[in-house]
């Protein structure tokens, strides 16, 4: 049941965010922007750095080939106004990850969505979300 | 009842302002959208002579694409030939960009911190300087007010050489020369000469909103000066307002390098 209401709500998301630039600092050449994968897979590391932020997990791709993929965000400035944080994953987090990927077949991409294991979804692309939690640490 | 509701929102006018005063906050990456965007016309009149505060352009502020620029003369394009830009109509493949500052974490340099990533700065009046301290490299820049003249032919620096003045109560204009060539004017790869000259007016609309305009004036680059940053408005941001670090570490951008834009590479 979860899990449809998790494929629900991921659909849901898909659907309302508008395509829009992730990244200030380069452009998406490299990437098939046209294309979504969307995977389930385990966190292995949360990179909360300049220029980029971006997620490590192992997942098993439709050919059955259990891969280390790494997708990009962007600074945390940016995911911190999107009510990111360098807390959002720990290793061994179960994520359902929506996501662009490179054009030439390796295990890279830019993160659209991502449903994390209390099965709240953080956003990555299109306008930030409303309600953007206040920062403190 | 009526009393009673009023005694309530009386106390919560006040109740307002005194939390947000207290309020201690870290890390702050900006003012969001639901300030940015209010219209502010009821604030109080800009004071005189004073730019001081931090201020927050918002989205406005990050120009990803770099700018439409005037012109390329043949010095411009021949100086940048070899630049790789990774955004605007020149952008190449993730792999293949040489930006300096992304690429490496060269300085950014002036004018590119005022036309690519303009983050929260802080503006700090002293009797005779104007300090900008810029959350985006955690980088400061020094504007003489003291009535002296701009060098003559002075050796290149990454943030030039700058002298401001007040044109009226509410206007501060600012001169820079002597930007070093190295430096990219944005994320395009629109190139500048040691020639740049450029200026920056910031004018004070009332207490909470100042526009800010740069212009580029670079003959041997460009065929005319042209304004890329015009009448951007910066929004005041509350005086306990903690700017998060925003660097470009070397040590981070190879990792990213290495995870990311160099697996990239279309075969």
């Amino acid at each position: 049941m979860k899990g449809i209401f998790v494929g629900l709500v991921l659909g849901v998301v898909s659907v309302l965010v508008i395509p829009a630039p992730l990244v200030a600092h380069h452009g998406t050449a490299s990437f098939d922007t046209s294309k979504d994968l969307t995977l389930k897979g385990t966190v292995t590391e949360w990179i909360w750095a300049n220029p980029h932020c971006f997620l490590k997990f192992d997942a098993m791709d439709d050919t059955g080939a259990m891969r280390n993929w790494a997708v990009e965000v962007s600074n945390p400035t940016d995911m911190t106004k999107r009510g990111w944080a360098r807390s959002s994953f720990k290793i061994g987090d179960m994520v359902t990850v929506i996501l662009q990927p490179v054009k030439n077949g390796a295990p890279i991409g830019r993160l659209k969505t991502v449903a994390l294991p209390d099965g709240s979804t953080l956003t990555a692309m299109g306008p930030a979300p409303a309600a953007t939690p206040a920062p403190a640490q | 009842m009526k009393v009673l509701f009023a005694m309530a929102s009386v106390a919560t006018l006040f109740l307002v302002p005194l939390r947000s005063a207290q309020a201690q906050e870290w890390n702050s990456a900006g003012l969001p959208d639901s300030v940015l965007n209010a219209p502010r016309t009821n604030a109080a009149p800009a004071p005189k002579r004073d730019i001081g505060g931090i201020w927050d352009a918002g989205g406005a502020g990050i120009a990803g694409p770099g700018h439409e620029s005037a012109p390329w003369t043949d010095w411009a394009k021949q100086k940048a030939a070899n630049y790789k830009p990774g955004n605007g109509p020149r952008a190449v493949y993730e792999a293949d960009i040489n930006d300096p500052l992304s690429t490496v974490c060269d300085p950014s340099g002036f004018p590119r911190l005022v036309m690519y990533e303009t983050r929260p700065f802080q503006i700090v009046q002293t009797p005779n300087q104007v300090l900008i301290l810029y959350m985006f490299e955690k980088r400061w820049r020094v504007i003489w007010t003291d009535g002296r003249t701009l060098p003559k032919d002075p050796d290149p620096r990454w943030y030039g050489y700058s002298v401001g003045h007040w044109e009226d109560d509410y206007t501060f204009v600012v001169n820079t020369i002597g930007s070093d060539e190295r430096s990219w004017l944005d994320n395009a790869g629109n190139p500048h000469s040691a020639d740049l000259k450029v200026e920056e007016r910031y004018h004070r609309v009332n207490h909470d909103v100042m526009e800010m305009t740069v212009t580029i004036d670079d003959a041997k680059a460009y065929t005319r000066p042209w304004t890329p940053r015009n009448r951007m408005r910066l929004t005041l941001a509350p005086a306990g307002f903690d700017m998060m670090e925003m660097i470009c570490s070397p040590t981070e951008v190879m990792d990213f390098r290495r995870n990311i834009n160099d697996r990239t590479v279309n075969k």
